[in-house]
């Protein structure tokens, strides 16, 4: 499929954002101006400098605390990026790995898994995450873990229904004539023929994933503070709403710009590379 | 088709005792109900005498045959906070808030997203659809929490339109409304465009355009009605996006719903409520998902669930 121009600048404006937003992430510390978890009371609750009362020295204001959001910020995408890609990598090996395995060996292993699925699929995401995420308490780790119990499932679903469909191939037959372990098969023959598919619900979700873990630290069982997180960051402005809108405004614009652009690219993937697989609508 | 059925409401029932034993266990994990129940300065006899009380003292499969057993009766324990009442009565008082709260929102959505969805994909490439997309786009890439601050902050503290919370008079519903509607306008519109751009290219379609019928005719009545297919299917998973949201939404709007209890009894560790709130929502979800299957063979002959 050729991609129309109008199709082409989207993907690449996407494109530029995701690699700007992973710059950041990566060069956090050299790039914010403040310590994102030091504040100055002094300083506190000072507007964004294009506001009256605003200054040079914090550009996007401060917080409750005196603490600069703008290094907040970009602490921020530190934290949505690396619990994305994180926890879509477990998801995703796992998910795949069981599907595959459902798909390719079918039988009672096929049917515990599916039940699996089921099951992880009938409690809603966000109950479910509130629950883990008490349970175990608020922690970077406990946070990627809850998101990848959650995840997991599309991936099981989606590579079982592929291997179900490349098991009956020639190939598959042959490499087993020759004598290959089931494993072997599995995983030289089967996963790189669903690889493509993967990623690009690997893709679909990176978006889903940002607002399901900033949605989990705005209910306050997210990343524990002081840590720097776009979600608690909303949350910890909305009692000042009245007074200091850009507490909340600022660490909002940027999820959906950064959500807005991951899907923009998902979507255009999905229709390049597996057309099947039309997303369905946001989380 | 009944085999079908059977067959789901056995698969159903065998995951419902498997969310039981899930349900049971965390409830037990999220904190020590004696100690949270006692006050403060009180004596090794009583804790002994309450642990016997809540049959605490009993083996864990011990402790989960009583606990399935009663609920079976519907009894689901008792609420471990405020006046101790039955926390199957606690789930089902709040169930027609978030009820009236998603049938509206649903309804909104559908009225909103289905005509924009048909005209975006009728009018496609044009400034509508469009319009529609980035619509859409956004929709989809803002969190109902976001949506929720921003709604607040823009029509309750700088128009001064609507109240930031509460629940009973009509114009408390306006943002809670809002808020969820967005992402499911948002969903409801993107399904029915991409579904009417496959049906418009279709044999019967044409076929209907060559016997002459109206173009009116031809797009909301034939076209339509097999678009909506997608749509229909997408509603159990919807429902489950609704509970999400539920939780988000009620919590900020002080909506007194099932999502509101279930973050409170999240957070007061009240086991008994919690317990009840989840088995009651995947006990929904179940049966919501079952229904719209068989529907689904309903409206669409194609599908046979034989197997």
């Amino acid at each position: 499929m050729q991609l129309s121009l109008s199709a082409k600048i989207i993907v690449v404006t996407g494109l530029v954002i995701i690699l700007v937003l992973a710059v950041i992430a990566i060069f956090a510390p050299l790039i914010a101006p403040y310590d994102p978890t030091i504040g100055e009371l002094s300083e506190r609750l000072k507007p964004p400098c294009w506001q009256e009362g605003g200054s040079r020295d914090h550009i996007l204001g401060t917080d409750t605390l005196g603490r600069d959001v703008l290094s907040r910020l970009i602490y921020g995408t530190r934290t949505s990026l690396t619990v994305a890609v994180i926890a879509i990598l477990i998801a995703g090996s796992i998910g795949s790995l069981l599907g595959i395995t459902a798909g390719y060996l079918g039988g009672w292993v096929d049917t515990v898994i599916m039940r699996l699925t089921d099951l992880a699929f009938s409690f809603p995401t966000i109950l479910l995450a509130l629950v883990l995420a008490f349970v175990l308490g608020p922690s970077f780790f406990n946070i990627i873990l809850v998101i990848s119990l959650v995840l997991w499932v599309e991936y099981a679903r989606m590579a079982r229904g592929e291997a179900l469909k490349i098991r009956g191939m020639d190939y598959v037959a042959l490499a087993q004539v020759a004598g290959c372990s089931k494993i072997r098969i599995m995983l030289r023959h089967i996963l790189p023929n669903v690889a493509s598919s993967l990623i690009v619900l690997a893709t679909l979700q990176v978006g889903m994933v940002i607002v399901l873990e900033s949605s989990l630290s705005f209910l306050g069982v997210g990343v524990p503070p002081p840590d720097p997180d776009w979600g608690s960051m909303v949350a910890g402005g909305r009692s000042y709403i009245f007074s200091a809108w850009w507490l909340s405004a600022v660490p909002g614009v940027a999820i959906v710009i950064t959500v807005l652009s991951f899907n923009l690219l998902g979507d255009t993937l999905t229709e390049y590379i597996n057309p099947s697989l039309r997303r369905q609508g946001g989380w | 088709m009944q085999r079908y059925i059977v067959k789901r409401l056995l698969q159903g029932t065998l995951i419902l005792f498997l969310v039981s034993i899930i349900v049971f266990l965390l409830g037990r994990q999220i904190g020590d109900p004696v100690a949270l129940l006692l006050p403060e300065y009180s004596t090794e006899e009583d804790r002994i005498r309450l642990t016997e009380q809540l049959g605490l003292d009993k083996s864990l499969p011990e402790q989960y045959a009583i606990f399935i057993w009663n609920a079976l009766q519907g009894d689901l324990g008792n609420s471990i906070r405020g006046a101790r009442e039955p926390a199957l009565d606690l789930v089902l008082e709040r169930v027609p808030a978030s009820l009236m709260l998603a049938s509206i929102a649903v309804f909104i959505s559908l009225l909103i997203g289905i005509p924009l969805g048909v005209l975006a994909a009728v009018k496609r490439g044009s400034l509508l659809d469009t319009t529609a997309r980035v619509l859409a786009l956004l929709g989809q890439a803002t969190p109902v929490f976001l949506l929720a601050i921003m709604g607040m902050y823009i029509f309750s503290v700088q128009l001064g339109w609507f109240p930031t919370s509460g629940y009973g008079r009509p114009e408390q519903f306006v943002l809670p409304v809002l808020t969820m509607s967005c992402f499911m306008v948002a969903a409801f519109l993107r399904l029915t465009r991409a579904s009417m751009l496959e049906v418009v290219d279709s044999e019967y379609i044409k076929l209907a355009r060559i016997k002459g019928l109206s173009e009116r005719n031809v797009i909301w009545k034939h076209a339509l009605r097999n678009s909506l297919i997608p749509v229909l299917t997408f509603m159990g998973t919807i429902f489950g996006r609704m509970i999400s949201g539920a939780v988000i939404v009620e919590t900020i709007f002080a909506w007194p719903g099932i999502g509101r209890l279930a973050y409170d009894a999240v957070m007061q560790r009240n086991y008994p409520v919690l317990q009840a709130v989840v088995l009651f929502i995947a006990t929904s979800f179940l049966v919501i998902n079952l229904l719209v299957d068989i529907l689904y063979a309903f409206i669409d002959p194609r599908i046979r669930y034989s197997q």
